[in-house]
């Protein structure tokens, strides 16, 4: 892999919704360019004709009974009014 | 005092003998509690766990553990007991609802102390990541208990609980047990629910105990295992029954040593110790025989691209709004919510994966990472497939080396390194052991890992017996 860049980091930050300041993006640049270099070992392997894992034990997806079960209590966030979240709007105005 | 030294079955025994009452037992652990300097414990509910006690005392023993302290790492979701993943972006949550793993050990009888502290969101080896600060190694409080269950294995080394819970994603239960000179064991993946477990990894998450022997494990994993409809990835099958297996000689089992673990750059200690034990299984009656998994070197490289992918995903959760932190100002848009929350919530290392998994899967690059850690995963699970056809068990070193003291690893890579043993068994899914064996000439404890086949923790129980009876250091205590 090559050497990330600053804009990388700053793409992949926005992506991961991570505020970073100047000192974290540098460090996270560094940090992340030599752990990527170890992660290109895996392009040694010949997985030719390998079907990825996905999961450790192959299942079905089990369906459950409809049945209704107790509920959990209303929403304690760290802003919430009458048992719902309080968030800024979603919807930007028109300009 | 000699009260909190007897093992949870011991302990289990002699309150179902009337020897002692729960409250007493409960007193005996708080006391030392009190007098901690580990930093094990992130909450201790000492109200709650008397009251607990005190109505235990008061019906007839039912089930195995009646009256058992224990206490549960804190990515296990607890009913009332502040949760946080040793996060600061959890803190002040109080969960509405206990997991079923911790559900079954109350309905077993168990007594919750209270929650341990671990790496931040389970993601670390040494407990030097928790939000909170690091917790010490009960036998060297200038070195590191392992993790990210570190406090898991420091509570039970140092007498705190009879026993506790751990979550086990590359490593996370077996290398903080061999760190702290206690017995941890991962079930197969599927075998205890995750219902109620903090998500960081979930095709690689397993929750189980950590104790002072071979009979505890077996016990607690006894309670805590079966299905459960709560978990769509829940196996179908029964709790194992265990008893038996403790009680089982080692003739006859066949026991691989993976020479891809012990060529390189093994601490010679650690290698005298797995040396010692395969003398200790073949003297009980065991074949040792040489495997190959031809693939291990890929491992590492895999699993830090798988892992951090899933907990990209799963950590995406936490944004300010349901849970915890919220920061930034009231006229802020919602994504800088999300950022500016995540950003003051989230430690280091946690972003450092979030990072490299939102990397690992974004557009363009999920073929090369993503999709190629996948394949790879596949061949390593075929390597054991392969070994356990000649082999009933795989016997290796937990660690590369003893714990290392705190401070001392610094870059990111070398942290990782540390899971190198333990990391393949969770990416094949497999069940695993770690047990103590020996101590270095330093005082420090040394475990080795056994490995088996899928649903086979009756074998690994059995073999893991041999070893503690033969090695001899079950007994010994920190000062």
């Amino acid at each position: 892999v090559d050497a990330l860049t600053r804009d990388d980091v700053e793409q992949i930050a926005l992506l991961a919704r991570l505020a970073l300041d100047d000192a974290e993006l540098e460090q996270m640049r560094v940090d992340l360019t030599a752990i990527l270099v170890h992660m290109d070992a895996l392009a040694e392997v010949d997985t030719a004709g390998v079907a990825p894992m996905t999961h450790a034990v192959p299942m079905d997806l089990p369906l459950r009974e409809d049945a209704p079960g107790p509920s959990l209590p209303p929403p304690t966030g760290p802003d919430t009014d009458d048992g719902f979240f309080v968030v800024p709007h979603v919807i930007e105005k028109a300009r | 005092m000699t009260l909190v030294w007897k093992t949870a079955a011991e302990q289990a025994r002699a309150i179902a003998a009337r020897e002692v009452s729960a409250v007493e037992l409960v007193r005996a652990h708080l006391d030392r509690i009190a007098a901690d300097t580990t930093g094990a414990f992130l909450h201790v509910d000492a109200e709650g766990a008397l009251a607990r006690a005190r109505a235990l005392d008061a019906a007839a023993p039912a089930g195995p553990l009646h009256g058992v302290p224990v206490a549960l790492k804190d990515m296990l979701v607890t009913e009332g007991l502040p949760t946080t993943a040793s996060s600061k972006i959890l803190a002040g949550w109080v969960p509405p609802y206990d997991g079923t793993a911790v559900a079954r050990l109350r309905a077993a009888g168990a007594i919750v102390l209270g929650k341990l502290s671990c790496d931040e969101f389970a993601m670390g080896s040494s407990n030097e990541r928790a939000a909170t600060g690091p917790v010490k190694n009960p036998w060297d409080p200038t070195r590191v208990p392992g993790g990210s269950s570190g406090g898991s294995a420091a509570a039970v080394a140092a007498g705190l609980c009879a026993a506790s819970l751990g979550t086990d994603t590359g490593g996370s239960i077996r290398q903080p047990a061999a760190f702290c000179g206690v017995v941890g064991l991962k079930p197969t993946y599927g075998r205890v629910s995750r219902w109620g477990v903090i998500a960081f990894a979930s095709s690689l998450d397993q929750v189980g105990p950590l104790a002072r022997s071979v009979e505890d494990v077996a016990l607690l994993t006894e309670v805590i295992a079966g299905h459960d409809p709560l978990d769509a990835t829940s196996i179908a099958q029964p709790a194992p029954r265990l008893a038996d297996a403790v009680a089982a000689p080692a003739a006859g089992l066949r026991i691989g040593l993976p020479r891809e673990y012990l060529e390189g750059d093994l601490d010679p200690e650690v290698r005298a110790a797995t040396d010692r034990a395969a003398a200790i299984l073949r003297d009980a009656g065991a074949t040792i025989v040489d495997v190959s998994l031809p693939h291990t070197k890929y491992a590492l490289p895999a699993y830090y691209v798988i892992a951090p992918a899933e907990a990209s995903s799963n950590l995406a959760r936490y944004d300010g709004v349901r849970y915890g932190l919220r920061a930034g100002d009231k006229r802020q848009s919602l994504l800088d919510l999300y950022r500016n929350s995540r950003g003051a919530g989230f430690g280091p290392e946690v972003k450092r994966r979030i990072m490299l998994g939102t990397f690992a899967l974004r557009s363009g690059y999920y073929d090369a990472y993503y999709r190629k850690a996948q394949q790879v995963r596949a061949l390593i699970k075929r390597d054991f497939d392969e070994a356990f056809a000649a082999v009933d068990a795989i016997l290796s070193p937990t660690t590369p080396a003893p714990p290392w003291r705190i401070g001392e690893v610094v870059r990111p890579i070398d942290m990782y390194r540390a899971d190198v043993f333990t990391l393949p068994c969770n990416l094949a899914g497999l069940p695993g052991i770690s047990v103590p064996a020996a101590f270095t000439s330093g005082g420090l404890p040394l475990g080795v890992q056994l490995v088996g086949r899928p649903l086979d923790e009756a074998t690994l129980v059995r073999a893991a017996r041999a070893i503690e009876r033969g090695a001899g250091v079950a007994g010994r205590r920190p000062s």
